[in-house]
């Protein structure tokens, strides 16, 4: 619904040609813990205003940050002239990585997790990077009332997956309501449930409702059964174990507040119902996900506490998507919600600064707080804001370098550094594209000698490009 | 040149059953387990080997065959196999099963007998969750289901092939693996060791029924493993308080995994070497990898974790007929390039590793892929070392087989030349000290035996 225009956004934001993993996004431009000076740069610092001057990266954190910094010995100066700093964008909802998506065989999935199936070879990440995503979310599907544990990830291309692991970041888990959780209880489906399949409850609204309460019922007889065995083995008694439940253990990290839901959702009538379902369980929705109808429930959601993570301007791609304003994050931010921008969208993901900017213009948000949707909220969000989501001294050295302002359609990140290390630098992927397309071109050669074998006429010569071509 | 024996053997197809002693003299004798013996000779008695040594005097009952210009080597083991699962014998009569019907085994009326559901045939019944005990069949041994006629193990048994250490598939858990070797007219007969390891695939049952997914399936496995300690520590308090205590429920799924001393982890791509690490050392234990085609990019990982692995001898190959307009990413033109590399790596990065056959169909095509490997830079030693010595000890036999020692049992493949070799005949094969000998004309490559069905697409040229 959205191709022209992405199409045109790629061309202006994201490289064609992404390096091939670790070798040169990682062992070149990434190499090394830099020191790194930037000089004369427009320093958005998101927390505490615009800084003319420079910033210092050192052993992985922000190490400096001012008008006038000294250069240490060794450090790599970077001439910042009219160029500009900020954080590095953090995403709230992404599906990169996840090499599964849904569990959706059973409405109740929280026994399943991302983390169990990362996968840091994606290419998302590295277009992520050259978007200048540094650290995201990475979610379960919606197909399930309750859905599988959520993990953040710092976009740490060419590192295997337990590094990339935002260290310390709370655990979280989906939920989802309206259509696609309903939509595998009915006999027919389409999409989730293939024709034939046993219809799946819950068929509805009320049913979702229903499965989420049945669920937290379940895990708080759980967790006073452990307790009980727990208090009578402290007694000394012979007692049986009870069952450890790899879903319901979830369920109950859920009620102790130590695991953040993030509630896909779109209806102002589902929010409310999960906001009172949340009261009576005593447990927080921290985020409410996609949330096009928040501007009608902004007030009922800040009294809840929870955040709420929207696009800029994506909708109608489903009845219960229809009601959206271009007004929904700017009206949530100005109610006192917590607010962010998400991309749930490998392409989106690549333009996030661009998906702010577009709240300048509808809502009349400042700058500051249009980049405040994809950095310090998010990270607030996913309560990770001590270490990243602004520029501050002591923060994890999670930096992007613009050739003109982020929020202008027209700015590119240039460099992108996670933790003092450079992830991405567009002169070296520009440069390297070359080296890249003979790489894969000698593989695809090579292939098609072999498949000739050593009797054909192969081998040396290479094929011209109607031979190549049959070959592929 | 071949026999020097006190009298000719009664026929050159005697199906060896009876042990006896044999004499093998003269040879180049290859024992794996240390350095090779220029004129060697191997003295069997019995189903083991008696003696192994330059220059030992002929003991005075024994069959004495003239190996100059032969090499002996230990019989070899498919790592990871399905040979004997299948009841699809070689011939229609089975009095004539080990005889070759005139054709190396192809004679006669192929009898596909219907086949009994080999394993882990469960209703198709929706499952809701674990407690289901989806894709489950723990607790069936390979042992338990063995044909001694399948086809498989004439076949690969000619090819130089004396043990196997087959597994049932086909589940998540598919069920625990046995050593079986290849010969014997009764099941029980072919049995090393009945229960060495438990099978898993990471299989998905789609929309329908639980697990759909890969985390599913992942987070199953998980749940069984924390329903199996509190199964063993659940009966150990009730063996001690009979009384007053409710009695925990039999759970066969559950008997199963606990009594597979290692399992099997599917791992082809270095992104799924590191995951099955990290999810073996969580469940504590004993993990083997198999598939291993990109492990040349996980030496590190599987050097620091000191896990074994299974390397597939069916590489990876472009599906036949693909779209030929089909832009395919770097990184798969590179696997496939690259697979027959990661035997090498492993060797040079002193990893534990042992090939397997992976569905490829006859010995000569296990014997090519082998000399793909050795081509692209794996030590042919190594290379015999992966089908002998390495599965035997990688799955706790190689006390009884993997290497010419004395006191082990005598399995053994005599050929006339290096075994991985185009050109070399094996000339002689011993499995439990029966001497067999594989028929002379050159077998032309047999239809596909029921592959293992990994889910790659059968072999292409």
């Amino acid at each position: 619904m959205r191709i022209n225009r992405r199409t045109l956004l790629i061309s202006l934001a994201a490289p064609v040609a992404a390096p091939f993993l670790t070798k040169l996004a990682a062992q070149s431009a990434a190499s090394g813990n830099d020191t790194v000076l930037i000089q004369n740069a427009t320093i958005l610092t998101i927390t505490n205003g615009t800084v003319k001057g420079s910033i210092l990266l050192q052993g992985g954190k922000i190490a400096a940050l001012g008008e006038k910094v000294l250069a240490p010995a060794g450090a790599k100066v970077i001439d910042g002239a009219g160029k500009f700093v900020m954080p590095g964008i953090i995403d709230c909802h992404s599906h990169i990585m996840a090499e599964a998506i849904n569990e959706g065989t059973v409405s109740v999935s929280s026994m399943v997790g991302i983390e169990d199936v990362l996968n840091p070879e994606d290419i998302g990440i590295y277009r992520a990077l050259a978007g200048g995503v540094t650290t995201a979310n990475i979610l379960h599907g919606s197909a399930n009332s309750i859905g599988g544990k959520t993990i953040v990830m710092k976009m740490r291309w060419g590192k295997n997956a337990q590094t990339m692991k935002f260290e310390g970041a709370a655990p979280g888990i989906k939920f989802a309501l309206g259509e696609n959780p309903k939509r595998a209880g009915q006999a027919v489906a389409t999409g989730l449930a293939g024709v034939g399949s046993a219809p799946r409850y819950p068929a509805t609204r009320m049913g979702v409702e229903d499965v989420i309460r049945q669920a937290f019922n379940d895990a708080k007889d759980y967790k006073s059964i452990w307790a009980t065995y727990n208090a009578k083995l402290a007694k000394g008694e012979v007692v049986m174990p009870p069952a450890r439940d790899l879903k319901l253990d979830a369920l109950v990290e859920v009620l102790d507040g130590k695991r953040l839901v993030h509630a896909h959702c779109y209806r102002q009538d589902e929010i409310l119902m999960l906001i009172h379902v949340a009261d009576d369980y005593g447990f927080k929705i921290r985020t409410f996900q996609h949330v096009l109808e928040g501007y009608k429930v902004a007030k009922e959601i800040a009294a809840h506490g929870g955040g709420a993570s929207t696009f800029a301007d994506w909708w109608a791609y489903k009845l219960e998507a229809n009601d959206a304003i271009p007004y929904n994050a700017a009206i949530l931010v100005k109610k006192g919600v917590l607010t962010s921008l998400n991309s749930d969208d490998a392409e989106l993901m690549r333009h996030l600064d661009k998906e702010a900017a577009k709240t300048v213009k509808y809502g009349g948000l400042t700058e500051t707080e249009a980049l405040s949707l994809i950095t310090i909220n998010p990270a607030k969000q996913l309560k990770i804001e001590n270490r990243v989501g602004s520029l501050e001294v002591g923060k994890d050295a999670d930096v992007l370098l613009y050739d003109a302002h982020p929020l202008s359609n027209f700015s590119k990140v240039e460099k992108v550094w996670i933790d003092g290390h450079m992830y991405f630098d567009r002169d070296e992927d520009i440069s390297n594209r070359t080296t890249k397309d003979l790489e894969k071109k000698a593989l695809i050669q090579k292939a098609a000698a072999d498949q000739r074998g050593p009797g054909g006429r192969g081998g040396a010569t290479a094929p011209t490009p109607q031979e190549e071509g049959n070959n592929q | 040149m071949l026999l020097l024996a006190p009298l000719a053997l009664a026929t050159p197809h005697l199906h060896a059953q009876a042990k006896g002693t044999w004499v093998l003299q003269d040879a180049r004798v290859v024992p794996v387990s240390g350095p090779a013996l220029e004129h060697g000779t191997v003295i069997v008695r019995d189903g083991l080997i008696e003696a192994v040594g330059a220059n030992l005097p002929a003991p005075k009952d024994g069959w004495v065959i003239d190996c100059k210009g032969l090499t002996i080597y230990p019989g070899l083991i498919d790592g990871l196999s399905n040979w004997g699962l299948t009841n699809t014998p070689a011939t229609a009569a089975p009095a004539a099963a080990g005889g070759r019907g005139g054709g190396g085994g192809r004679g006669g009326i192929v009898v596909t007998a219907p086949t009994p559901a080999p394993v882990a045939q469960q209703p198709q019944t929706q499952s809701r969750g674990p407690e289901d005990r989806p894709s489950t069949a723990s607790w069936i041994k390979a042992a338990d289901q063995l044909f001694p006629n399948d086809r498989a193990i004439e076949a690969n048994r000619n090819g130089g092939f004396t043990s196997a250490v087959t597994f049932p598939t086909g589940s998540i858990f598919s069920g625990q693996g046995s050593v079986i070797n290849l010969a014997g007219e009764r099941a029980g007969d072919m049995v090393l060791a009945d229960a060495v390891g438990q099978h898993i695939s990471l299989r998905t049952a789609g929309f329908r029924s639980y697990p759909g997914s890969l985390m599913g399936t992942i987070a199953y496995i998980r749940q069984l493993y924390l329903d199996a300690d509190r199964y063993k520590l659940g009966k150990s308090i009730y063996e001690k308080h009979p009384q007053g205590l409710q009695r925990p429920a039999y759970d066969r799924a559950l008997e199963g995994v606990l009594a597979s001393p290692r399992i099997l982890l599917p791992a082809t791509r270095n992104v799924e070497v590191e995951r099955m690490i990290t999810f073996a050392k969580e469940l504590k234990v004993n993990a083997i990898l198999y598939g291993g085609h990109e492990a040349w990019r996980s030496i590190d990982v599987l050097k620091q974790a000191g896990t074994p692995v299974l390397v597939s001898l069916r590489y990876p190959e472009k599906v036949a007929d693909s779209d030929p307009t089909l832009d395919e990413a770097e990184r798969i033109l590179e696997l496939r390039d690259k697979a027959p590399t990661a035997a090498g790596a492993l060797a040079k990065g002193g990893i534990k590793f042992a090939f397997y056959s992976d569905g490829v169909a006859t010995p000569r095509e296990i014997k090519a892929a082998v000399k793909k490997a050795i081509d692209a830079g794996l030590d042919p030693a190594a290379a015999l070392r992966a089908l002998t010595l390495s599965p035997a000890e990688i799955f706790g036999v190689s006390d009884r087989i993997g290497s010419i020692e004395k006191g082990k049992i005598a399995n053994l493949v005599i050929a006339d030349g290096d075994l991985f070799a185009t050109s070399t005949k094996v000339k002689y094969v011993f499995v439990d000290g029966g001497r067999y000998e594989p028929p002379v004309e050159e077998a032309p490559a047999r239809p596909n035996f029921g592959g293992r069905g990994g889910g790659r697409g059968g072999p292409v040229q």
